[in-house]
């Protein structure tokens, strides 16, 4: 008896803050876990949902809070700022980003800045600007906010990066549903979905999922022979050109005569 | 219809590449001009990742030449002999021109370059065309609807150079230096601005080497499918951005398009015919001249990095 309760203080002791009180812990599930981009590829709904499994009656101190993140493949970039020389917009500074998310989106059962604290969403990343300086940023852009600030709003019209506060529905304090719509100018790779279970302000529980983006079918064959053989892939290219271009000019002759 | 390009990674309506393919078409039939200086600005403006839109522009120019050529051809208004000439001076400035464009490209400045000789070359072409046709064709209607007298040989120290060879077709017997420099000059701005150099070659020949119009498309026509045909390989070997779905719906629109249009140009004189080219280079000019003056809404732009 006194034996178990040092183990619990000890366990207690060892456990960070947070999760001693871990008393919720998150189910969840995915319509789909993977993307096929054919010819008519034209975007695709996702539908995340999950439950909140619990040891004991659910705590009454702050109402529960889900977020939901689903982050795309990243890529390096090279952002470019213009500025008026002898008249003439051009091209004068840049910084380059060693990796920025292709596509990125939150979604959440509140408002961002009241259910999620600063120091929580440092830890896990979750709103744009800390998700965008997780993946990988060179000193050369974190001494450069205007760029960044830049990449954001850029990608936020693109509709490439997408910040929906409550559209994550949570019924009874258990179950939780929400669609993300990938866009149809997706790029291929590993989306990561994390999903947040929080209490006032602090993350109780998360789950990591991911779903798989793919060509399939012509564009992967497409794609494959473009970068496997260049060169073939080059002559076919031409090849098609030639023949349209006969056909074109045969078929109008024919009729005509 | 949304299609997606497996190359672009982009989705787009097929009807529209379909519609876009056949204007560009239209005209490359009518004025014997590649249409690469329209076609990469237009992929552009929808959403197609510049080094596609160049790639493929190329691409689909092939096609849309050859189907072109093809009519001429029939016509016997093809100068085959000054074609290869042309083609000779064409690959030596291509080559050229890739290297400037590689060294252009890693000082960072490419996309101001090339701007800058869209601006420049297309202003002064269709400047000079659009001032001599209108002229002549004013000359025409005073006259009392005679055809202006032009005198077919007009000797100048072009006639003067060595080498000199019998074109034919052209009716000419000049030395092969000047249109074999001509050449290098289109192969050299097709690699940099990434078009055929139909729009250069027409007016050169007819102003600097006095060929008659009537053989000029065919034989411009015919270079531009070994230029572009050189630089849709280049492109799929360097960089990978040759988009074959989206050439394919783009060439379908334009073969049909150059059809239409190589008959149209039939019914057409000559000196309507360059007024219209003439109007058509200088709005495309306009267009890139005011890109660079006005102030752009957004001052940041994101670049994907190549991978190498």
């Amino acid at each position: 008896m006194i034996r178990a309760r040092a183990a619990m203080l000890l366990l207690a002791a060892l456990l960070p803050a947070g999760q001693a009180r871990a008393t919720e812990a998150i189910v969840t599930g995915l319509s789909q876990n993977r993307v096929q981009i054919t010819a008519n590829f034209d975007g695709s709904e996702i539908l995340i949902y999950g439950a909140v499994k619990r040891d004991a009656p659910a705590p009454t101190d702050a109402p529960l809070e889900v977020i939901v993140t689903v982050e795309g493949p990243s890529t390096p970039l090279v952002i470019r700022r213009k500025e008026k020389v002898a008249g003439i917009w051009l091209n004068r500074s840049s910084v380059t980003i060693d990796a920025a998310p292709s596509f990125y989106a939150v979604a959440t059962t509140g408002k961002l800045d009241e259910i999620l604290s600063g120091t929580e969403d440092l830890r896990h990343h979750i709103t744009i600007p800390h998700a965008i300086r997780a993946v990988g940023i060179s000193a050369e852009a974190a001494n450069s906010p205007d760029f960044i600030e830049a990449l954001q709003r850029i990608r936020l019209n693109e509709d490439r990066y997408r910040v929906a506060e409550g559209t994550v529905q949570l019924a009874e304090e258990t179950l939780f549903r929400t669609d993300v719509a990938l866009p149809a100018n997706l790029t291929e790779g590993n989306y990561k979905v994390g999903l947040f279970i929080l209490r006032g302000g602090k993350v109780i529980d998360s789950q990591e999922r991911l779903i798989g983006v793919r060509k399939a079918g012509l564009e992967r064959f497409l794609f494959n022979l473009a970068h496997q053989e260049p060169f073939l892939y080059g002559v076919i290219s031409l090849a098609m050109a030639a023949f349209a271009g006969w056909a074109a000019s045969a078929a109008f002759r024919f009729m005509r005569s | 219809m949304q299609i997606y390009l497996p190359i672009a990674e982009v989705s787009i309506n097929a009807f529209i590449l379909l519609g876009l393919g056949g204007i560009v078409g239209f005209l490359s039939g009518m004025f014997g001009v590649g249409g690469g200086f329209l076609i990469t600005p237009l992929l552009l403006f929808i959403g197609v990742p510049p080094g596609v839109a160049v790639a493929t522009g190329a691409n689909q120019v092939v096609a849309s030449s050859i189907s072109g050529v093809l009519v001429q051809m029939k016509r016997k208004a093809v100068d085959f002999r000054m074609g290869l000439v042309l083609l000779a001076g064409g690959f030596a400035g291509s080559w050229t021109g890739v290297q400037v464009f590689a060294w252009m490209t890693a000082r960072g400045q490419v996309d101001l370059f090339v701007q800058l000789s869209y601006v420049l070359f297309l202003g002064l072409i269709g400047g000079m065309m659009f001032i001599e046709s209108s002229r002549s064709l004013l000359r025409a209607r005073r006259a009392g609807a005679a055809a202006p007298i032009r005198r077919a040989h007009v000797h100048t120290w072009v006639h003067g150079l060595p080498l000199k060879m019998k074109f034919r077709a052209s009716g000419l017997y000049v030395s092969v230096l000047p249109p074999a420099a001509i050449g290098a000059v289109v192969g050299f701005l097709s690699a940099i601005m990434g078009v055929g150099g139909g729009f250069i070659l027409v007016p050169a020949m007819i102003y600097l080497l006095g060929m008659p119009t009537k053989v000029v498309v065919g034989t411009s026509l015919f270079q531009i499918i070994f230029v572009t045909g050189f630089t849709t390989i280049m492109h799929a070997i360097n960089s990978q951005t040759v988009d074959m779905l989206l050439a394919f719906l783009l060439i379908v629109g334009g073969v049909i398009g150059a059809q239409l249009g190589a008959r149209m140009s039939t019914k057409l004189k000559a000196e309507q015919l360059r007024i219209l080219l003439a109007i058509l280079v200088l709005t495309v000019c306009f267009k890139i001249a005011l890109d660079l003056l006005l102030m752009p809404s957004e001052l940041f732009s994101i670049t994907p990095v190549v991978l190498p």
